[in-house]
């Protein structure tokens, strides 16, 4: 085994620790990606992340940039001022779908209408996973979780929120796109669109938004392959993948 | 045209044994370890048929944990 034959490996800005996410959990390979993508653009003294708070809080301790770590929700106005004052940076908030459609649905929302040149990188599993899996604004219709523990009910807790489709009829916004990470396609067409993101913040068109499908074997209490396949037989078809926006 | 070949060497102990790579790989090169466990209690993955491989980095390319290193040649 030559190293010249060698195609894949261990990203350099992953560094040693073991991740806490479960077994399966979407998250790694999305912080793989993260890694690979700011390491290949050269960014990995120029990148600063904020970090959400959810399952995603310790991002700061496995991909070796610099990062801030927002209080619940805020990440985007965190990056706003982070941006602002080192617009020469990569900045960009990684969060999850209660950070980011629950908690921090203003934030979010003004800081893509104000179209901050940041990257928003939105990881939508439809369950509170840390906090062991309550009922989130993109659960589904009918999904159990602990708090709708016989399935939600639009009439009760109203309708799962397509936040990227509200994100991309803002002005602000220049890419809004969907993708998951269950297959290695999926997960090649991902590494692009966060690729992608990073390259418009850094030529300053507005703010990008990548959602990435993702699954919670723990949240949804299945095994990752059954997760997996679960995802793509109710979560895809209500949150269909594609580039949403692109100008 | 020269066969394809291709390795994978997998860190076992970081694995979590959460069966992607098995199920994403083509060739049914990998396996979960049945009976044995790593330091951290997890059936790791192995490498149950490296003869297969083809070296398509399908597994390290789904790995949340990042515990590939994939190889490809040509003879």
């Amino acid at each position: 085994m030559k190293p010249e034959n060698q195609v894949a490996a261990r990203p350099r800005l992953l560094n040693e620790r073991n991740m806490h996410y479960c077994p399966g959990c979407s998250h790694g390979v999305v912080h793989r990606l993260v890694a690979e993508v700011i390491d290949e653009m050269g960014l990995a003294d120029d990148t600063i992340g904020v970090a959400p708070v959810g399952c995603a809080v310790f991002a700061y301790n496995y991909i070796d940039v610099d990062w801030i770590e927002a209080a619940p929700g805020r990440a985007p106005a965190v990056a706003t001022a982070t941006k602002r004052l080192n617009p020469s940076r990569l900045v960009f908030t990684y969060q999850g779908d209660g950070d980011l459609s629950a908690i921090g649905t203003a934030e979010t929302i003004h800081a893509a209408n104000r179209g901050e040149n940041i990257t928003i990188i939105f990881i939508n599993n439809g369950i509170y996973g840390m906090t062991g899996g309550q009922m989130a604004p993109t659960t589904l219709e009918g999904m159990k979780t602990s708090t709708t523990p016989y399935g939600r009910r639009p009439d009760l807790n109203g309708f799962p929120m397509k936040i990227s489709n509200i994100l991309a009829m803002l002005e602000g916004t220049c890419y809004v796109t969907r993708q998951a990470v269950h297959t290695p396609a999926s997960v090649r067409k991902t590494k692009a669109a966060i690729r992608k993101a990073f390259e418009n913040s850094m030529a300053g068109k507005g703010t990008s938004v990548v959602e990435v499908v993702s699954t919670c074997s723990s949240g949804w209490k299945m095994t990752p392959v059954a997760a997996n396949k679960w995802m793509e037989e109710n979560m895809i078809p209500y949150y269909p993948l594609g580039d949403l926006k692109n100008e | 045209m020269g066969k394809i070949h291709g390795a994978v060497e997998i860190d076992r102990e970081r694995c979590k044994g959460c069966d992607l790579c098995v199920t994403a790989c083509p060739t049914d090169v990998l396996a979960l370890q049945k009976a044995e466990v790593n330091d951290r209690g997890y059936h790791y993955a192995y490498t149950a048929n490296p003869e297969a491989c083809i070296g398509c980095a399908s597994c390290a390319t789904v790995c949340p944990d990042a515990c590939f290193k994939v190889w490809r040649w040509k003879d």
